[in-house]
This record gives structure tokens, C-alpha cells and sequence, in this order.
């Protein structure tokens, strides 16, 4: 059962990369572009999936604040961290970077395998390897977001 | 090259990805982070829900097939980069998206509808970062 409800919601969370336009990186180099109003090429769509996603979210997660645990797990897993710290910002700066340059964030990176254009795996095994070396670097003490 | 304005598509996909945060931690207990999720593939970190994970990332990566079979064609996308700069591009959003504890969907959707302020944090900047990113190849290199 755990793992038909991680597939489906994984799937979820996936065609909504997809509908949304999240997946192609034109749409979210061309969201990026500001400079592109004055052009005509600025494409404010992505506006659109951040809120839609906050709204649900933050409705959704208040309706499980009346619940006592999760349905398929021992207990729910909020963050805790509240500091803001030099990883945090430092962290930020450098996925922006990488945002900014290659158009897909993690989420449409895994999504962009799917298509099998040969991009998608060139960023995404360049992604893992990022990502595993982060985990190396700060592994001393695991912590969430 | 161009994209089409899409305002009602976008927030329908965003809604679904709330949605799928929602249900993440209503059945599983656990925020809809995709770096959190991928970086916990690796060693050191050790649970039981190893496979868990996999066959979510399997969903993700299912999507744009069960779309192009419900749509009839594949969705839009437009990977421009050369090899280099996905190369590039890619270790440095692991990296970064995993010592900063989140990405667009840890921080972006799952902190902003927390009102963590150390997710809003994490998303001005990477976004401001992202904005001069884009400013800087586009019109200051490329231009």
C-alpha cells in the first residue's frame, strides 16, 4: 500500500510539473527573464504555479494540524530548523545559480527523465552527483528543511 | 524561444503539486521536498523507506509518458543548454538545493505555506540569484 500511495502521489506531483510547464526550462528561463518585459518575452506563468501550489498547500497542511498521525507512517515529520545560517543562503545562492543556467530545478529534472531527450540525462546525472556531494559535505549532522 | 502565457494551466499544475505535498504528509508524514528526497538515495542517510522514495522519484519520472497518453502528444519542452552548461548547471543545483536544505518545492511550497521564514529566505535569494543568473546569459553574454 505504501508503496501504490508513494507512486501516485509521486505521479501527481509529476503531471503537475508537467501541466504546469515546470518541466520545460524554456518556460522557466523565459519566467526568469524580467528583462524581457519591456520585449514582450517575459512569461509570468510560473507566478501562477507557485501560488496555486501555496494556496492548496497551505490550506491542506492546516486540515492535518487536527490530525494525531499520518496515515501510512508512526508520526508526521515537520521541519524544525528556524535558523537562517551560511549554508542556508550559501545553499541558495548556488542552486540558483544552477536554476538560472540550466532552466530545471529537481523536481523537473527527474520529471525531464521521462521524455528521454538526451539533455534531461546529462543534467540529471550532473544533479545527482551535486547532490550527493552536498550530502557528503554535510553529513556530519542530518538536518531538514 | 518563446512560451505561450499559460495563467490557468500553471495554477491547475501547481495546485496538483500541492496536492501531492498535502497527501505526501498526510499518508507518509513527510514534506514534498524533491532534494530532500533525492539526496536521502545516498549513503551516509539509512531508513527503511529507501524504495519508498524510489518509486516516487518513479512517478515523477512517469509523468510526462502518462501525459502524452491522456494528451495525445507530449507536453512543450526545450532543453537549450549545451552539454557543458547542463553539466555545469546540474552539480551545481544538487549541490546547492542540498546544503540549502530545499528547492523550489521544499522551500518554494511546502516552507512558504508553513510561514517558515527560513524558507522565504532560501526563496528570495535563490530566485534573485536565479534572475541575475538568466540577466547575465542572456543580455550581458549573449546580448
Amino acid at each position: 500500500m505504501r508503496f501504490v500511495t508513494q507512486l501516485l502521489i509521486g505521479l501527481l506531483f509529476g503531471m503537475g510539473l508537467v501541466i504546469s510547464g515546470m518541466s520545460n526550462p524554456d518556460k522557466v528561463l523565459n519566467f526568469l527573464d524580467v528583462a524581457a518585459i519591456s520585449t514582450g518575452g517575459w512569461d509570468p506563468s510560473l507566478i501562477f504555479v507557485m501560488g496555486g501550489g501555496v494556496v492548496v498547500t497551505f490550506i491542506g497542511y492546516r486540515l492535518l494540524d487536527a490530525r494525531a498521525r499520518p496515515l501510512l507512517a508512526e508520526r508526521f515529520e515537520w521541519p524544525t530548523l528556524t535558523t537562517i545560517d551560511a549554508p542556508l543562503v550559501a545553499g541558495a545562492v548556488i542552486f540558483g545559480l544552477g536554476w538560472g543556467l540550466g532552466g530545471f530545478c529537481p523536481g523537473p529534472a527527474f520529471t525531464a527523465l521521462g521524455t528521454f531527450a538526451p539533455g534531461a540525462f546529462v543534467f540529471g546525472g550532473a544533479m545527482l552527483m551535486g547532490m550527493f556531494a552536498a550530502w557528503q559535505w554535510r553529513s556530519r549532522g542530518v538536518r531538514d528543511v | 524561444m518563446t512560451t505561450e502565457f499559460t495563467p490557468v494551466a500553471s495554477a491547475i499544475g501547481g495546485a496538483m503539486i500541492g496536492l501531492s505535498a498535502v497527501l505526501l504528509m498526510a499518508f507518509h508524514g513527510r514534506i514534498a521536498g524533491i532534494s530532500g528526497i533525492g539526496a536521502r538515495l545516498f549513503p551516509p542517510y539509512r531508513d527503511s523507506k529507501l524504495a519508498e522514495r524510489l518509486v516516487f522519484i518513479l512517478g515523477l519520472v512517469a509523468a510526462p509518458g502518462l501525459y502524452a497518453v491522456v494528451n495525445g502528444a507530449a507536453a512543450p519542452m526545450n532543453i537549450s543548454g549545451s552539454t557543458g552548461v547542463l553539466i555545469a548547471a546540474g552539480l551545481l543545483a544538487g549541490f546547492g538545493s542540498v546544503l540549502g536544505n530545499g528547492c523550489t518545492s521544499g522551500h518554494g511550497i511546502c516552507g512558504l505555506s508553513r510561514l517558515s521564514v527560513r524558507s522565504l529566505v532560501a526563496v528570495v535569494v535563490f530566485m534573485l540569484t536565479a534572475i541575475v543568473t538568466v540577466y547575465i546569459v542572456r543580455h550581458v553574454i549573449g546580448g
